[in-house]
């Protein structure tokens, strides 16, 4: 087991060093200078433009050899600089990563983990109830291929703005300030709901397919025929199949990992939610280059943290791993 | 002859397939052809602002006056040909490590493994956000190209484990006895018998890649100078159609892709169960 | 008293038509007795031996009695069918090296069976450990997961686990085809050693490879495309057999006791009959150099000499 986590701690440092290097690669491989690129993008004033100009340069540090940027450009990282926002100048990107994080650990968490497992038990039982199964399939098809964004914004002009039942934009209402109480933890639930159940909805259609077609499989599996003719009760060869189902769903959640972390940010910018997908968004428009950067590290760490995660939870739950048997 | 006649037999039979199949080939069809009934071009501002669909403006209007008919009919040509290109580019790299990876084995199979690996837990949205910042012109072809460079993965995955237990199978043995070269027996003897399977890989990735189009083009960083299904999608919402309850602006484009996507999911089963004998419904 | 099925008829379901796999087939078994059970791949063998303990679409039951110890099986009946499964009659499957749980520790699988029939897993187990020396397994497999076992070790395993609980009726099928030669002679002894120590009464050794027989089987029965063509004891199926399938058939082997013979084997020209729609009548009418006009009804299985069945007109 320790083997199996070292190799994947190995392949997760060699990705997040590959993300780096491309992240620093990229301004200094596309024609032109990339200062030059960035600050003629936006329409400024000229004083503006000089500020910013030598911000970048500063920043950049082109006139130093390559491998000094480069090991500068590490530093840097390792101290946590990520450098200054231009669209909310001159607050810090990392101050601005720090605030929206707790928004999207809060939308995120609870939808990834309750639609796993919904999605697992209706998958389960639809393997095992016809009407279910004639009823939950075309369901989750539908749903799985159904992109985020689009549901969010459905949800959002349906109860939202039609049946005016929930807010359609931001964490908590315009005129309340974050602070600990019952009204600002309903206001504050009360916000997420939609977010929340769009995400909960697309993602359950994927899982609850993937159980349902993992539990049939497992059903025709040999060692399930063996003990159907020692005459096991359909309870014990279920619970088999359940378990051993269970643990491509737990792979799956690692391989859909980045497409959930886009869905997430889909999401975020149909209700304004605060997370890092509005800080995109906001970037992307503001051409604010260092914010962009910042959410890029941040959702490849996200995403590696959750990856490593999953990785000992699999390793803990497969106990093929667990005596070392297998590498897989 | 005869399997081939089986195939087609169980094709036409399954029902999964015809719905998924017909579905699909009415949004080829009007991808191709409602560009043409068109009246106007999605970008001027033809109408009134905000109006319902009319018979003047079949989907109604944006915000700005614009057609929204004519947005969907380019931006539904555009998201099956970004998703057309894309599935066609991740499935062919997957393809082409997946074969090389399983069929040579040894340290080409480690090394490509280990990139396999890394592209994998790479998210496709982080790597286009870093591009989109310095790119300040980005085609639709950029785009189908780097969503092809990050999706390729799984299918490499599934692939390389195909060949590995069809490189163990006797005719193998035999063509590799008679001393033909390596990329010989892949393209004559492997590749064949993975064709279905192959097709269904290219089925999903090309569903995966109209997802992963949209979201992005949503997010903003898609094609900066086309009409995708997406970019619609993305214009509605930084224009306000959802405080404006404009349902017509809202609605087509989402669900446009979700019929799709869902199609070609629905597809792959029904070729699954065509092709698996094993699950062939009685 | 042993197992006797009587005019069973199977049939698979499939999009173009029945399969008809199994044709009127009669026969029984005696109690302590090892019945080899042989003929070409696709003649119904496996089928039949599923439909005894397993019969499950798409296979279709049509007609036919089987009865063990004078009591009536009812084949047809998958949920009633879980009286008799383990206890009575029991499986060395023909995946045997597949035919366990990969996640779940040897022992936890067959405390969780053996709960599931009543039975306590404490008690048995000092037999259980015994019965693992027999067949040499380490009493550390039951700490184990299947994939830390050799595939050898394992269908030792399921041998083991199908016979804990005595079954009056053993069906195994194709055990010994997927291992080399000095493996096979060691399952056969097994095989034996289970019935000669009464762990089982009788057994039904499927296997398309005849000359695997000669070591074990006390009668050896043959199918010819889902009929029974002949039945008697080893012996007489390799002296004197009777049924001209099985005159070819024993004919193409190499005799027992002659190192080699200088004429070359002789194979069966033609090939069986699709069991779509096989030819009314005796099913080995289009290879039988002997056919004549009576074969188109289908020939009675009849006892020619005691022991010694033959479903064919030139022999009755
Ligand atoms: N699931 C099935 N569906 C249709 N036909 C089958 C199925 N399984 C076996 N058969 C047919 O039944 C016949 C007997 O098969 P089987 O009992 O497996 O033969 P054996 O074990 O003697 O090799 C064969 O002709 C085979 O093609
Ligand atoms: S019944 Fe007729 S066809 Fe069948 S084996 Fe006897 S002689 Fe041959
Ligand atoms: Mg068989």
């Amino acid at each position: 087991m320790g083997r199996y986590l070292g190799q994947k701690l190995l392949i997760y440092s060699l990705t997040f060093f590959f993300a780096v290097t491309i992240d620093w690669l990229i301004p200094r491989l596309m024609p032109g200078n990339p200062v030059d690129t960035l600050v003629s993008r936006m329409a400024l004033r000229a004083d503006v433009a000089a500020i910013l100009r030598s911000y970048y340069l500063q920043a950049f540090q082109l006139d130093l050899p390559l491998w000094q940027q480069y090991l500068n450009f590490w530093g840097a990282l390792l101290r946590g600089d990520l450098g200054v926002s231009i669209w909310l100048f001159p607050q810090p990107v990392l101050k601005l990563i720090l605030d929206a994080v707790p928004y999207d650990l809060f939308l995120l968490l609870p939808a990834v983990i309750l639609s796993w497992i919904a999605g697992n038990q209706v998958g389960a039982m639809a393997a095992r109830v016809r009407w279910l199964d004639n009823s939950i399939l075309p369901l989750g098809y539908i749903l799985t291929a159904t992109p985020y964004m689009w549901l969010a914004l459905i949800l959002a002009w349906s109860l939202g703005q039609v049946a005016g039942l929930f807010p359609i934009a931001g964490a908590y209402s315009f005129g309340i300030r974050p602070h600990l109480s019952w009204m600002f933890i309903k206001d504050l639930l009360w916000h997420w709901f939609l977010p929340f159940a769009s995400l909960f909805l697309v993602m359950f259609g994927g899982w609850a397919i993937g159980m349902r077609n993992m539990i049939i499989y497992e059903l025709e599996a040999d060692y399930s025929r063996y003990l159907e003719s020692l005459g096991a009760p359909p309870r014990l060869i279920r619970k088999y199949a359940f378990r051993n189902a269970m643990l491509p769903q737990i792979t799956g959640l690692a391989l859909q990992l980045g497409t959930i972390v886009a869905g997430a940010v889909a999401t975020e910018i149909v209700f304004a939610y605060p997370g890092t997908g509005y800080l995109i968004l906001q970037a992307v428009l503001n051409q604010d280059y260092f914010l962009l950067q910042g959410c890029f590290l941040f959702i490849i760490t996200g995403v590696l943290i959750a990856n490593f995660i999953i990785d000992i939870i699999y390793a803990l739950v497969d106990p093929r791993i667990r005596t070392g048997m297998t590498g897989a | 002859m005869g399997a081939w006649y089986e195939l087609i037999y169980f094709a036409f039979r399954n029902v999964k397939l015809r719905i998924g199949l017909t579905i699909l080939l009415f949004f080829v069809l009007a991808a191709i052809f409602a560009p043409l009934f068109a009246r106007y071009d999605p970008n001027a501002y033809v109408g009134p602002a905000a109006h319902p669909p009319s018979p003047e403006h079949w989907f109604g209007t944006t915000t700005f006056g614009q057609d929204v008919y004519s947005q969907f009919a380019h931006g539904l040509r555009l998201t099956l040909i970004v998703g057309l290109l894309g599935g066609s580019i991740g499935t062919l790299i997957g393809i082409l490590i997946g074969l090389i990876s399983g069929y040579r084995g040894g340290l080409l199979d480690e090394i490509l493994n280990m990139i396999t690996n890394i592209v994998l837990i790479l998210p496709t949205l982080a790597i286009l956000i870093i591009i989109a910042a310095y790119l300040t012109v980005r085609g639709f072809l950029v785009q189908s190209v780097f969503i092809g460079l990050t999706a390729w993965p799984w299918a490499a995955r599934a692939i390389r484990a195909q060949t590995l237990s069809l490189r163990a199978r006797e005719f193998v043995d035999l063509a590799r006895m008679s001393g033909r070269s390596s990329m010989k027996i892949v393209l004559t003897e492997i590749a064949p018998s993975m064709m279905s399977y192959l097709f269904m890989v290219f089925i999903l990735q090309f569903g995966g890649a109209i997802l992963n189009a949209a979201t992005l083009d949503f997010i903003g960083l898609g094609p900066t100078q086309a009409f995708s299904l997406g970019l619609m999608m993305n214009n509605a919402v930084l224009w306000a159609a959802l405080e404006l309850g404009m349902w017509w602006w809202l609605i087509p484009p989402g669900a446009a892709i979700t019929a799709i996507v869902g199609a070609l999911y629905v597809m792959n089963v029904g070729l699954d169960e065509v092709f698996n004998p094993k699950l062939r419904e009685l | 008293m042993g197992l006797r099925v009587e005019n069973l008829r199977v049939y698979y379901r499939t999009l173009r038509g029945y399969v008809r796999a199994l044709e009127g087939v009669t026969f029984s078994v005696a109690d302590g007795e090892i019945m080899g059970l042989a003929g070409e791949s696709g003649c119904g063998k496996t089928t039949l031996g599923h439909s005894l303990i397993y019969l499950k679409p798409p296979m279709n039951y049509i007609e036919g009695q089987v009865f063990l110890d004078g009591q009536e099986v009812p084949i047809w009946d998958m949920k009633r069918m879980n009286e008799f499964r383990f206890r009575r009659i029991s499986v060395i499957p023909q995946y045997a090296m597949n035919a366990l749980n990969p996640t779940r520790k040897i022992g936890q699988l067959i405390a969780d069976l053996l709960a599931a029939h009543g039975v306590d897993f404490k008690e048995i187990l000092p037999e259980l450990k015994r019965r693992l020396d027999l067949v040499q397994l380490s009493h550390e497999v039951l700490n184990m997961y299947p994939i830390e076992l050799s595939g050898g070790m394992r269908q030792r395993a399921v041998m083991v686990i199908s016979t804990l609980l005595n079954p009056s009726l053993l069906i195994a099928d194709e055990i010994t085809s997927a291992l080399d030669v000095s493996t096979q002679k060691a399952v056969c002894e097994m095989i034996v050693e289970f019935r000669n120590r009464g762990f089982v009464r009788s057994t039904i050794f499927i296997t398309h490879d005849i000359s695997i027989l000669y070591q074990i089987a006390d009668t050896i029965a043959v199918m010819y495309a889902g009929q029974m063509a002949e039945k008697a004891p080893t012996e007489a199926i390799l002296r004197s057999p009777r049924h001209p399938y099985t005159r070819m058939l024993i004919a193409s082997l190499p005799q027992v006791g002659v190192r080699y013979r200088e004429e070359r084997l002789r194979g069966i020209p033609g090939a069986p009959p699709r069991l779509l729609d096989p030819p009314p009548g005796c099913r080995f009418q289009g290879r039988c150099p002997v056919a004549f006009e009576r074969c188109v009804e289908t020939p009675p299985f009849v006892e020619v000499e005691p022991g010694h069945f033959v479903a064919c007109w030139r022999e009755i």
